[in-house]
């Protein structure tokens, strides 16, 4: 088990304290050239990113665009060519990315007897949460989970939540401990107007006061249009990249959205 | 000890068939098997692995085939071999994902209960395994519940060290991977322990019900539980509850032990379910 004060550092952020950090602008993760074949269908090819911290990156691009395969691709669940290094640009040197990660969803059923808690333990700490439920850890728990407003989610059953609540306390797990990059995976499939304009905020807050990047894939133009930094047109390759306005006007875009 | 233990359950079950050693020792098997089988039925269910456990069940007969093929005098060693390869087997094969799991399964399940059927039958010797379809608790011995203890103590150690890991993983293989959660290799681990336990117990309970017994008190543990250590909890002491029910109503009766144990776990099982309706759990 780790700790206390080990997992206070690691989880520094689970406060919401008034001196955030913010992103230090110094760190950038590279994509280079990055290939993914999958049963001798190139899935991806040529795929060049440079992410800065402290921007958001939406991707964007049709259905089998690659845009999961991309996001399990540096996640290193599939086999890729090219490189991902995470660099620090004022001392040139290569560091470990650490990632945090926002599935679609999760294989938990209907009637699965796994509580807020139980899932959130099960990640960060290392006793066995069938046995006991340990002070320290709910109190962590509570904390990261209240950086989003979900701490009175604790002792609920995961299955029970609804599409806004789960991705509130993926996103509070993702973020512990703070990772350089976080990777959304189409997270609010299934979620109100309301819940949208939340979590749209709620990633634009996490942006700007922690040191961190965030790689989006999504489908909501909308809201894409409205939050991101940076666009990623993909189709097999990077088709078109730059601002929200550029994508938007560019011809790249109206093939791929309008006329397409 | 053994003396020591036979007293104490002597004083404090004061029926009068504990006389008999041979309902001692059935009655200290029940009370390792239940708590283990509630203890593992948890994660099997949660894992969605029923259909494999019940897959590793049907393997033992293929396993003493080898085993007797092979001249190994102690053809409870060939099962637990076969049956540990038999589950890596499978799991590297559900891991490729080009076949869906259950079919594979399927396919193992019936493959190795027809070999291991063919191989015993030969000579018209198959009557001397039938045994094994409906198992046998009232002629264990004492050496093999001190096995079945050591299983027990595994199992207890496994969950100690990897339940967060093995939850984890059933939550979200990636996300598990993506936190350093080496995936595959606790899988693989609590394949390794089902097969074990599922073998060594198979004897006494029997290919017919073993996963009954597995599944039973962990469903019906699911239906009242709100979370981790409740479905635990209610998992083994409805498996103890079920096991003890079970084991004196088919003294009293006269009936297969294993089969009762069922029964009465699955009456167990309907009423949770009516409590979880009724009372909108």
């Amino acid at each position: 088990m780790k700790k206390e004060a080990e997992m206070e550092k690691e989880c520094r952020l689970a406060a919401p304290s008034k001196k955030a950090v913010r992103a230090c602008g110094f760190h950038c993760i590279k994509v280079k050239d990055l290939g993914v074949k999958l049963e001798n269908e190139v899935i991806l090819e040529h795929v060049n990113l440079h992410i800065h911290c402290g921007r958001l990156i939406s991707v964007i691009g049709k259905n089998g665009a690659g845009k999961s395969t991309l996001i399990r691709a540096i996640l290193g669940e599939v086999p890729y060519t090219g490189s991902i290094e995470f660099r620090d640009v004022r001392q040139k040197t290569a560091e470990k990315l650490r990632i945090g990660y926002v599935p679609q969803h999760l294989n938990i059923e209907k009637n699965s007897p796994t509580s807020v808690y139980d899932l959130f333990a099960s990640f960060i700490s290392r006793v066995p949460v069938f046995l006991c439920k340990k002070k320290p850890v709910e109190e962590k728990i509570k904390k990261q989970l209240a950086m989003f407003q979900a701490e009175d989610l604790l002792n609920k059953r995961v299955c029970d939540l609804s599409g806004g609540q789960l991705q509130r306390v993926l996103l509070s797990l993702a973020v512990c401990p703070l990772p350089n990059l976080l990777l959304l995976d189409e997270p609010v499939s299934g979620i109100d107007q309301k819940g949208m304009d939340s979590f749209y905020q709620t990633i634009h807050r996490l942006k700007t006061r922690y040191d961190l990047s965030i790689l989006m894939v999504s489908h909501d133009l909308e809201y894409v249009r409205r939050y991101s930094d940076q666009v990623v047109l993909l189709e097999k390759t990077v088709i078109k990249q730059g601002t929200p306005e550029e994508i938007f006007k560019s011809r790249e875009y109206k093939e791929t959205f309008v006329s397409g | 000890m053994l003396a020591g233990i036979y007293g104490l359950m002597e004083s404090f079950l004061p029926f009068s068939f504990m006389k008999y050693d041979f309902i001692k020792n059935s009655f200290l098997a029940i009370l390792i098997i239940t708590p283990l089988f509630g203890l593992l039925g948890t994660m099997i269910v949660n894992n969605k692995m029923a259909f494999f456990s019940d897959a590793l069940g049907h393997s033992a007969f293929t396993g003493i085939a080898l085993g007797t093929l092979l001249g190994i005098a102690n053809t409870d060693l060939s099962m637990a071999g076969f049956a540990v390869v038999f589950a890596l087997v499978l799991n590297v094969i559900k891991r490729r994902k080009t076949i869906s799991a259950d079919t594979i399964i399927s396919v193992f399940s019936s493959v190795s209960m027809a070999a291991g059927l063919v191989m015993l039958s030969k000579n018209g010797e198959f009557s001397k395994y039938s045994s094994l379809l409906v198992g046998d608790i009232l002629s264990i011995q004492p050496k093999e519940i001190l096995l079945l203890f050591g299983i027990f103590l595994l199992t207890l150690v496994f969950f100690g060290c990897c339940f967060n890991a093995l939850h984890a993983q059933s939550v979200h293989e990636a996300l598990a991977r993506s936190r350093g959660v080496p995936v595959a290799a606790v899988d693989n681990a609590f394949s390794v322990l089902i097969a074990l336990i599922v073998m060594f117990s198979i004897r006494w309970v029997g290919i017919l019900i073993i996963n009954a017994l597995l599944i039973l008190p962990a469903a019906a543990a699911r239906n009242l539980a709100s979370n981790m250590r409740e479905y635990h909890r209610f998992s083994v002491a409805i498996s103890l509850f079920s096991g003890v029910t079970g084991l004196l109503l088919s003294f009293y009766n006269d009936t297969a032990t294993g089969p009762t144990i069922v029964l009465a776990a699955a009456a167990v099982f309907f009423l949770s379910l009516g409590a979880k309706v009724v009372f909108h759990l």
